[in-house]
């Protein structure tokens, strides 16, 4: 049973001071399948994301990533995970091919087996003859691609995405995603973090946290048939809204 | 290992790819040396001074003479009346007024000491006070040998020698000092600079995502940073040492073993500072402040630390390049081998320790 789930997470806190930033969060995610946490600035996605990689340790709960639990084994929960940060693609003032070769290296791969990955990487984004052109040269859309692509290139069982796309059109993003389908085809579990609601509509399940609470979780067919709205947005903006006026209701006597 | 190699070879990328990081890291500190000891200089040479003499016999004239072969000193006027030294001053070109009185021949042939009147610039306190004493220095020398000659009878002369520093070359102690500087300034800034860039851009996120320990990302952060300090120090003593003369008195080896204690003990400090700015400007602000000033005026680099206010000479016990100086002064200038210095060193290691304590702790943190 607990063979198809890869991220179990059980009463997961995270307080900052008296700031609850993850308020007792539950759920699973399934092998294979491409997890969507949806929610607003500040809604506490990132921290626990940064908690499901090891970068952060929650105050208390539950929480075993790839089998493992991140209390006890997190240096194990390291070489099964690949990670992509909002803020960071990759070194600037290194070309493709060294950036590839750096993180290969980290995460241990032979140096033949670098040099095979790093072809198929530069012949699937078609860039055979831009492997070394310094990454900074490069526009934002190519880096982000790059980047998704080495972050996966040691082949983990999760790979942690942490608003890959932001800044970037939706065409663009409808690229990104392919690479992403490409990924989970290939068996790996897809973790991810975004405020746009169109690539909500491409994950197989999405959570939707607000103010570090966890307010639905489901496949986007279902919640949209559930809460009877055209599209992600919509019924986003329902939930978001609900939530917010609950909450104000009590002091507004 | 193979890891952190890899590690290893990113840094250099990073760094040899940056020109202007190139040029600040081997330009600097030669450029350095060569102002500090080509400018900065304590001793006095061709100084304009001007001549009251009152005599006019051939033994102020042997002493005026004697003055201007030192080399010291080069005699623009002779004067007439007392009035004209005001005048000259507030011209500024002369730095000093030698005023001989009458009889000066008579007085010393009697045995008698004539005495001469030093009248100095002072707008420059530090200026003045070291021509007056090269004056001095000459005038009494002068005044030995003539009384020796004439009257045989001898009183009391003082005579200074200079220990370590027979020439008094103020190279002798902006060589340690700009190595002191270098090694601060190469160790923490640079290494605080380039961790808070990793954390500026997000890629120190990545780096402690994977398998890597943070003890690995930290050491492949700064270790080329201790070989190019290391290879810096190398060429700041070889600078001092064949273009200003500095002598090495003392055990190389030694010396080189306290350069790499020191720059593990400003490269933990760099770590501190990184722990504590999340960006590339504040780590440099703070390394700026809490370092380079300090290293500067607190060391004993520039200010003698006896000539300061206690309060001030208490707070350059924390600074780690006062206990680096003071070693390499040892080693260089007196020779001096471990047993001089281990106090020092075992100093520089406690702030070693201290630093590096704060720093973990610091992460720890962070990560709760």
């Amino acid at each position: 049973m607990t063979n198809d789930k890869i991220i179990i997470v059980k009463d997961m806190l995270k307080k900052f001071g008296d700031f609850v930033a993850n308020d007792h969060l539950n759920f699973d995610v399934h092998r294979g399948e491409i997890f969507g946490f949806l929610g607003a600035n500040g809604a506490g996605k990132t921290t626990a994301m940064k908690i499901l990689t090891g970068l952060s340790k929650p105050s208390s709960g539950e929480i075993t990533v790839a089998g493992y639990d991140v209390y006890k084994s997190g240096d194990t929960i390291k070489r099964n995970i690949g990670y992509m940060s909002q803020k960071f693609s990759l070194y600037e003032d290194l070309t493709i091919a060294e950036n590839i070769r750096l993180f290969g290296g980290i995460y241990g791969l032979s140096r033949k087996e670098i040099k095979k990955r790093s072809a198929k990487i530069l012949t699937q984004l078609g860039i055979e003859d831009m492997a070394n052109k310094l990454v900074g040269s490069l526009p934002l859309g190519w880096k982000q691609k790059i980047a998704f692509s080495v972050a996966i290139v040691h082949d983990p069982a999760i790979v942690f995405l942490d608003e890959p796309t932001s800044g970037v059109d939706p065409i663009t993003r409808r690229q990104f995603w392919d690479l992403i389908y490409d990924a989970a085809q290939r068996g790996i579990t897809i973790f991810v973090t975004t405020h746009y609601m169109d690539e909500a509509e491409y994950c197989d399940r999405v959570a939707i946290l607000v103010d570090g609470k966890m307010i639905a979780l489901d496949s986007p067919q279902q919640m949209k048939k559930a809460y009877k709205k055209q599209n992600m947005n919509d019924v986003f903006v329902e939930l978001a809204r609900g939530k917010r006026f609950f909450e104000k209701a009590p002091n507004n006597k | 290992m193979k890891r952190f190699i890899g590690l290893l070879q990113k840094e250099f990328l990073h760094i040899f790819r940056d020109v202007r990081t190139i040029m600040i890291l081997f330009g600097m500190p030669v450029v350095q040396i060569l102002i500090f000891g080509y400018v900065i200089k304590n001793e006095v040479s061709e100084v304009d001074i001007a001549v009251l003499d009152y005599s006019r016999d051939e033994t102020t004239i042997a002493l005026k003479n004697k003055l201007e072969a030192s080399g010291y000193f080069n005699i623009l006027y002779e004067l007439q009346s007392p009035k004209e030294i005001h005048e000259h001053f507030k011209e500024g070109k002369i730095k000093e007024v030698i005023v001989f009185p009458k009889g000066f021949s008579e007085k010393l042939t009697q045995g008698k000491s004539p005495s001469v009147q030093l009248i100095l610039d002072a707008t420059d306190p530090n200026y003045a006070q070291i021509v007056g004493q090269y004056t001095e220095a000459i005038c009494l020398d002068f005044g030995l040998q003539e009384s020796q000659i004439i009257s045989q009878s001898s009183g009391i002369s003082i005579q200074n020698r200079m220990f370590f520093n027979e020439k008094m070359e103020s190279s002798y102690l902006f060589v340690p000092g700009t190595m002191a500087f270098i090694l601060m300034l190469l160790s923490a800034l640079m290494s605080s600079v380039s961790i808070a860039r990793e954390k500026e851009f997000g890629s120190m996120e990545i780096l402690l995502v994977s398998p890597l320990k943070p003890i690995q990302v930290v050491l492949g952060k700064v270790m080329p940073y201790v070989i190019l300090a290391f290879a810096n120090a190398v060429s700041v003593i070889l600078v001092g040492n064949l273009v200003f003369g500095v002598p090495i008195e003392g055990s190389m080896l030694l010396l080189m073993l306290a350069s790499v204690i020191f720059v593990f003990t400003a490269l933990a400090l760099g770590i501190m500072i990184s722990t504590i700015s999340n960006n590339q400007l504040t780590a440099m602000m703070m390394s700026m402040f809490v370092l380079m000033l300090p290293t500067m005026l607190l060391s004993g680099f520039i200010f003698p630390i006896e000539n300061m206010p206690v309060f001030l000479q208490w707070l350059s016990t924390i600074i780690p390049a006062r206990w680096y100086l003071d070693i390499i002064k040892i080693i260089m200038l007196k020779g001096g081998g471990m047993a001089f210095i281990w106090q020092q060193l075992l100093i520089l290691i406690g702030m070693f320790v201290v630093f590096i304590g704060i720093s973990v702790k610091n992460y720890k943190i962070r990560l709760e």
